[in-house]
């Protein structure tokens, strides 16, 4: 197969600048396909962990933020994002690189008033499931059925986005 | 020690816990931390039709469909085996005011007034599981990212479009529960 056959179509002059040792799907073998992907299950697995084990994935903890009454989302959050700037600073520092041996890079978020539409109308649905998109993936490992629901309708608003994008403001 | 995995964990245990997740998926293969694109990946893989948005090689960024398998699975391993079951130790003052509004059934991780098959295909339902969900999906999309891609990722590589949304997630959480709840839980 020629690469130009499965090359994103929006794969960005930035992403090839900056990563050029990017292997595409086909290039790698079963076996390094499954342990490529493993690990990511294991990530995931510590990260589902940690979201039921903080509580941050409950209506009610979502609640009390939105209403002041408990500093514990906000601490979550805050030492979560602190955590964060601190280690991309290193990584950045000491030019640290991943696994595959390519160059760490994180692409630049533009800004669009997506950013403020789409945030405010997030946070409607936020308040009103308890949930982000990652905590749906943790309700549902909790045992919650019905938010299988909330799960194919986050889907739904998604593949409506997609559909109308062009019609709305950016 | 296993009392101590078994209690919930306080905020300074769990968000820096949260916040190695960006180190942990950099280092694994170069990875940016954003959960919400798993469900345009699953668009684009599944539902595609004629959509400009969705038509791109989705096989690429297939690694977040294991990701969120992850989560599933550290989610149910998690409830099941390293929880006491104790109910979310929650402030007083909130149990009153959801008390006032109609929410009555306080344990466990959500509220099962709601989040119950019973109530899916309710008023309740389709405001709590359809309505949110839907709004989920498309803000997050239409922001470009969601807590985990702007709020984390995102101001953790101080980028401040990902400020702006993160302001706007917290500006639509307060108006949902303060201007909107009151009306929404009279209708029930």
């Amino acid at each position: 197969m020629q690469h130009s056959d499965i090359t994103v179509q929006e794969t960005s002059k930035w992403e090839k600048e900056h990563i050029p040792g990017n292997k595409l799907p086909h290039e790698y073998s079963r076996f390094e396909r499954f342990i490529e992907n493993f690990k990511y299950i294991i990530g995931g697995l510590l990260f589902g962990i940690v979201l039921i084990k903080s509580e941050v994935i409950s209506w009610f903890r979502i609640q009390e933020m939105f209403r002041f009454q408990s500093f514990h989302m906000y601490g979550v959050i805050g030492s979560a994002v602190l955590t964060g700037i601190i280690s991309v600073w290193l990584l950045k520092k000491f030019k640290v690189k991943a696994l595959n041996g390519e160059q760490i890079s994180i692409r630049p978020k533009e800004f669009s008033k997506g950013q403020i539409f789409g945030g405010l109308l997030f946070g409607f649905g936020w308040a009103l499931t308890g949930a982000c998109p990652g905590p749906i993936y943790a309700q549902i490992g909790a045992g919650f059925v019905t938010t299988v629901f909330t799960l194919i309708s986050a889907i739904a608003g998604v593949w409506v986005y997609g559909r109308f994008r062009h019609k709305l403001p950016h | 020690m296993l009392e101590n995995i078994l209690k919930p964990w306080p905020w300074y245990v769990a968000g820096p816990v949260i916040g190695l997740t960006i180190p942990l998926l950099l280092i694994l293969g170069n990875k940016t931390f954003g959960i919400s694109n798993s469900m345009r990946h699953f668009c684009a893989a599944v539902i595609p039709g004629k959509v400009p948005f969705f038509q791109y090689d989705w096989k690429k960024e297939q690694w977040i469909f294991f990701f969120a398998s992850g989560i599933i699975i550290g989610a149910f391993v998690a409830v099941n085996f390293l929880s006491n079951g104790a109910d979310v130790d929650l402030n007083p003052q909130t149990i009153a005011e959801l008390k006032a509004l109609g929410v009555n059934n306080f344990n466990g991780l959500l509220p099962s007034d709601i989040f119950t098959l019973s109530e899916l295909f309710s008023l309740k339902g389709f405001f709590f599981i359809i309505l949110g969900g839907f709004l989920v999906g498309f803000g997050t999309r239409y922001a470009g990212g969601c807590t985990s891609g702007h709020a984390i990722m995102g101001l953790s590589n101080l980028q401040w479009p990902s400020l702006v949304a993160t302001v706007c997630f917290m500006i639509g959480g307060f108006m949902m529960t303060h201007l909107f709840f009151p009306f929404i839980f009279k209708l029930f």
